[in-house]
């Protein structure tokens, strides 16, 4: 692969052709601000926060850093005055729409802004369309469980026809990735209940410890991903105990 | 109809399509665009084809259906080849006249003739109209002659000679230089320049590219792609053909939305047709060269025209648009190289083979050649699609072809390019209209639609009006659109009903200018444009709004109050009738007087006055 020149804040790189603008700042430690970004994933650019200047031969401008592969030698600057009151406006619109999301004050103070100027909305709950849990949802799990609907400032996350999501297998990985708390689950004895999107899932007890702990339709899936090799319906923390178990034996062996 | 098989079977069949037509055979033509159908133009058709039958004189005068003349607001309307006769708003119960007098006698029917607007002149002769005298067709030249079912007609007026003449062993290299030489720029609003697109495509390297017809037209308002392929389909299949050849590409699609069915209609059967012909499919014409076309429905969605999102709808997934650092001609649909051009864009291909790219070249400005169709709605006499060199002057659209403003009032201003165009007052009247002379004034090409309006118009609620549109129409994904077009339109909102403080105008040029800059897509990046503009040209008006809590036009309502002019008032009682609150009070001779408790500022006394009596306070 072609390596190509790249400056970043005046620090010279060589990386591989098409690789992410973000991914190259992040490695050299240089802090760009996300919300809708995860490494996992494929590039999206919905926050806007990642924004860096750009300049191309003569060309200066504003480009979201994590959906900007490099393919020809760049300078990109990730703290100039255009970066930073962009990035400010940018949380302004979030802080806006989503005001009483906490978990988001830190970041918000940090680029400035403490009480959005804007008219703020209190309709929507703390989701900011960042969009992580549908697309983990769907390039991770395969799953696909809930997808946006709607256009424009109506645009929600929901469930098909917003019923009941019946291809939710309960796995969580919306309720860790979602940056405000907006997703939420609960898990009460036997049952998981996937309180945004309305799923109620069975959940299959540790066959060592008998607590509930995974979601029947998620142990399913995961079964059948393994294609063959058996996985066992032991709880994480069995789990754990019987593998130190394992080895204390192994150990024990081994000096007598 | 047999295949044709060699390029030389074309040559002949077109030759002998060519002497079968009579140009001296007295032909009537009935438009059957869109406009015409929807005022009964179809019935006109067929009373015309019944009567003549019962006549007996079916085979000596021909009935053709055409493509859309372009002055919607007069039809449906009619013309008498060769005399060139036009009669317009025809109804079923004249047409035994205008056979018996005008077709097999010699006579011209006055009153179905066009009035000049507010004079009594009258104007029979098609040619002799303002309208038609100042425009120049060559895109829409076909349209109002041909049948668009029937691919003889378009093949008998030298269709598919341009495609023949690339076929004949044309380097794809050289036909992309003449398309660059020419100077065309994209017609689908950004005025790419379609030979470099092309050329970047054919340079990736890829077992299968694509070429696509952006026929998606998603600006209220804006019929142009619509005419062209309801009216003309064959010259964009044409096009289309010869850009994939020259790219070298076997699969094309055409885009289109599903509110136009007749655009589809014909699309499909002019597909079939050049199939039957053996001028799409495999091995055309006996050459190596194989290409098909196929139509993908559009559910209808503004964002849905911006070139990524539209390949995702192509893909089957929901229109949404990507950053595009790596364009499309590189990874495009199902992620192989793809050209995406505009209907009219491709439409123009034929003509520029077929006459030279130096001819083309010799028409329009210094950066943007040949014409442009635009759709003149609004204020104006004549509304209906123009075709005009590029360089043209707004003043010579608005007054020398479409007659100008009409009932006495003022020009105010012309949003050009759509609702995310920018809005142009009178000073620019004198503006060239080509690409960089649009965008240079704040406004933009756009995809040519264009409306007029007069001084009653209110340029905060013109913008307020497009950005609400822009906030349904943002798909949504990134916040810069999403939220700041929403803000956009709450400090709007606030204008035009009179909450707004003075900070608000920095707050919104602040929103507008980072929703500019930071959007994903076109539509966030161009969205501010309607507020820009009329923050530029029209700026007292927002003032007013703001500090005096006043709008001149008396459109908003919570800042208008109608008053009666003593002076002007007959005392004549129209107003009083139509007042839909009965919030007008007077008796003959005396002065009529609103009542401002029940009054709710709606303007039809305004509307209604014979004698301009009712002004805003
Ligand atoms: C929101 C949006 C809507 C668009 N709608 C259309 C459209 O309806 N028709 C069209 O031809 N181009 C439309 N475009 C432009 C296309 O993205 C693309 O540039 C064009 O089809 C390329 O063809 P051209 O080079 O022949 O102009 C739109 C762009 C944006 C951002
Ligand atoms: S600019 Fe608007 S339409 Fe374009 S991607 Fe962003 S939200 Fe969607
Ligand atoms: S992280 Fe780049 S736009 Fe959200």
């Amino acid at each position: 692969m072609a390596k190509i020149k790249t400056i970043i804040d005046g620090i010279e790189v060589e990386v591989e052709r098409d690789s992410w603008a973000i991914d190259v700042a992040r490695e050299l430690g240089i802090d760009i601000p996300t919300l809708c970004y995860h490494p996992a994933l494929g590039p999206y650019g919905a926050c806007r926060l990642c924004v860096v200047e750009v300049t191309k031969s003569k060309w200066t401008w504003l480009a979201t850093a994590c959906d900007l592969p490099i393919r020809e030698e760049l300078s990109i600057k990730t703290n100039t005055p255009e970066v930073i009151r962009s990035r400010k406006m940018a949380m302004e619109l979030i802080m806006a729409r989503a005001p009483r999301a906490e978990s988001l004050f830190p970041l918000a103070e940090k680029l400035g802004v403490t009480k959005p100027r804007f008219k703020c909305r209190d309709d929507i709950g703390n989701c900011i369309l960042c969009g992580l849990c549908v697309r983990m949802c769907d390039q991770i799990i395969g799953v696909s469980a809930i997808n946006f609907a709607n256009r424009g400032h109506k645009r929600i996350v929901t469930t098909p026809l917003h019923k009941k999501a019946d291809k939710c297998i309960g796995c969580n990985v919306c309720v860790e990735v979602c940056p405000t708390g907006h997703v939420k689950t609960l898990d009460d004895g036997s049952f998981r209940h996937m309180q945004t999107w309305d799923a109620d899932l069975e959940m299959l007890h540790c066959l060592i410890c008998d607590k509930p702990y995974i979601p029947a339709k998620q142990f399913k899936v995961i079964s059948d991903k393994l294609e063959g090799i058996e996985l066992k319906r032991i709880c994480p923390v069995c789990r754990r105990k019987e593998t130190v178990d394992n080895l204390r034996y192994a150990v024990v062996e081994k000096v007598s | 109809m047999p295949k044709l098989g060699t390029i030389n079977e074309l040559t002949a069949y077109a030759q002998e399509l060519k002497a079968q037509c009579d140009p001296s055979k007295p032909c009537v033509t009935v438009c059957g665009g869109t406009g015409c159908r929807a005022n009964h133009g179809l019935e006109v058709a067929s009373m015309f084809e019944k009567l003549l039958k019962e006549k007996g004189v079916c085979d000596d005068i021909d009935v053709r259906t055409t493509g859309c003349h372009g002055f919607c607001a007069q039809g449906p309307l009619v013309v008498l080849v060769p005399k060139g006769v036009l009669y317009v708003s025809v109804k079923p119960t004249d047409v035994e006249e205008i056979i018996t007098s005008s077709v097999q006698a010699d006579e011209i029917i006055e009153r179905l003739t066009y009035r000049l607007p507010g004079t009594k002149k009258r104007i029979a002769k098609e040619e002799e109209i303002p309208f038609y005298a100042n425009q120049k067709r060559l895109v829409f030249a076909g349209s109002t002659k041909m049948d668009p079912t029937r691919i003889e007609d378009y093949i008998a007026v030298g269709g598919y000679s341009s495609f023949r003449k690339v076929l004949s062993g044309v380097e794809p290299e050289e036909i992309i230089d003449w398309v660059e030489k020419s100077g065309l720029r994209g017609r689908g609003g950004g005025g790419f320049q379609t030979g470099r697109k092309w050329r970047s495509c054919r340079k990736s390297q890829a077992a299968t590219k694509y070429v696509i017809c952006n026929g998606d037209e998603g600006d209220p308002g804006a019929f142009i792609d619509r005419s062209i392929m309801e009216g003309n389909p064959h010259s964009v299949l044409e096009g289309m053909a010869i850009g994939a050849y020259a790219i070298g590409s076997n699969h094309g699609y055409i885009y289109v939305r599903l509110e136009y069915p007749l655009a589809i209609e014909n699309l499909q059967i002019a597909i079939e047709q050049a199939r039957e012909h053996g001028l799409l499919g495999d091995n055309i014409l006996g050459t190596d060269f194989s290409f098909d076309i196929l139509i993908s429905r559009g559910a209808g969605a503004f964002v849905c025209g911006e070139s990524t999102a539209l390949m995702a709808s192509i893909e089957g997934f929901v229109g949404e648009p990507r950053a595009k650092h790596i364009h499309t001609t590189e990874k495009g649909l199902f992620g192989m190289p793809t050209n995406l051009n505009n209907v009219e864009t491709w439409a123009n291909i034929p003509l520029i083979i077929e006459k030279g790219w130096q001819w083309f070249a010799g028409i329009g400005s210094k950066n943007s050649k040949g014409t442009k169709v635009f759709s003149v709605v609004g204020k104006v006499r004549n509304t209906g699609l123009v075709e005009v060199p590029m360089g043209i002057t707004l003043r010579e659209i608005i007054y020398d072809i479409c007659g100008g403003v009409p009932d006495n009032r003022k020009f105010k201003g012309v949003q050009t390019g759509g609702p995310s165009g920018g809005c142009l007052p009178e000073e620019k009247l004198d503006l060239q209209v080509d690409f960089d002379c649009l965008t240079e004034a704040g406004s933009m090409m756009g995809s040519g639609g264009m409306i007029v309006m007069d001084d009653r118009s209110c340029m905060v609620e013109v913008a307020r009006y497009f950005t609400e549109f822009l906030t349904r129409e943002s798909c949504g994904k990134c916040t810069a659109c999403r939220e700041g077009v929403m803000q956009m339109l709450e400090i709007l909102d606030r204008m035009t009903t009179g909450k707004a403080e003075m900070s608000d105008i920095d707050l919104l040029e602040e929103v507008c200018l980072y929703v500019k800059e930071n959007s994903i897509c076109g539509l966030g990046k161009s969205a501010p444009n309607p507020t820009l503009s009329s923050l530029k040209y029209f700026r007292d008006e927002y003032l007013e709004h703001i500090e005096h809590k006043r709008c001149r036009a008396g459109i908003c309502r919570d800042l208008t109050t109608f008053i009666i002019s003593d002076d002007k008032c007959k005392a004549c009682g129209k107003c009083i009738k139509s007042c839909p609150v009965e919030a007008i009070t007077g008796q003959k001779k005396v002065t009529h007087v609103i009542d401002y408790d029940a009054c709710i500022s709606c303007g039809v006394c305004r509307e209604v006055c014979p004698f301009d009596a009712v002004d805003t306070k």
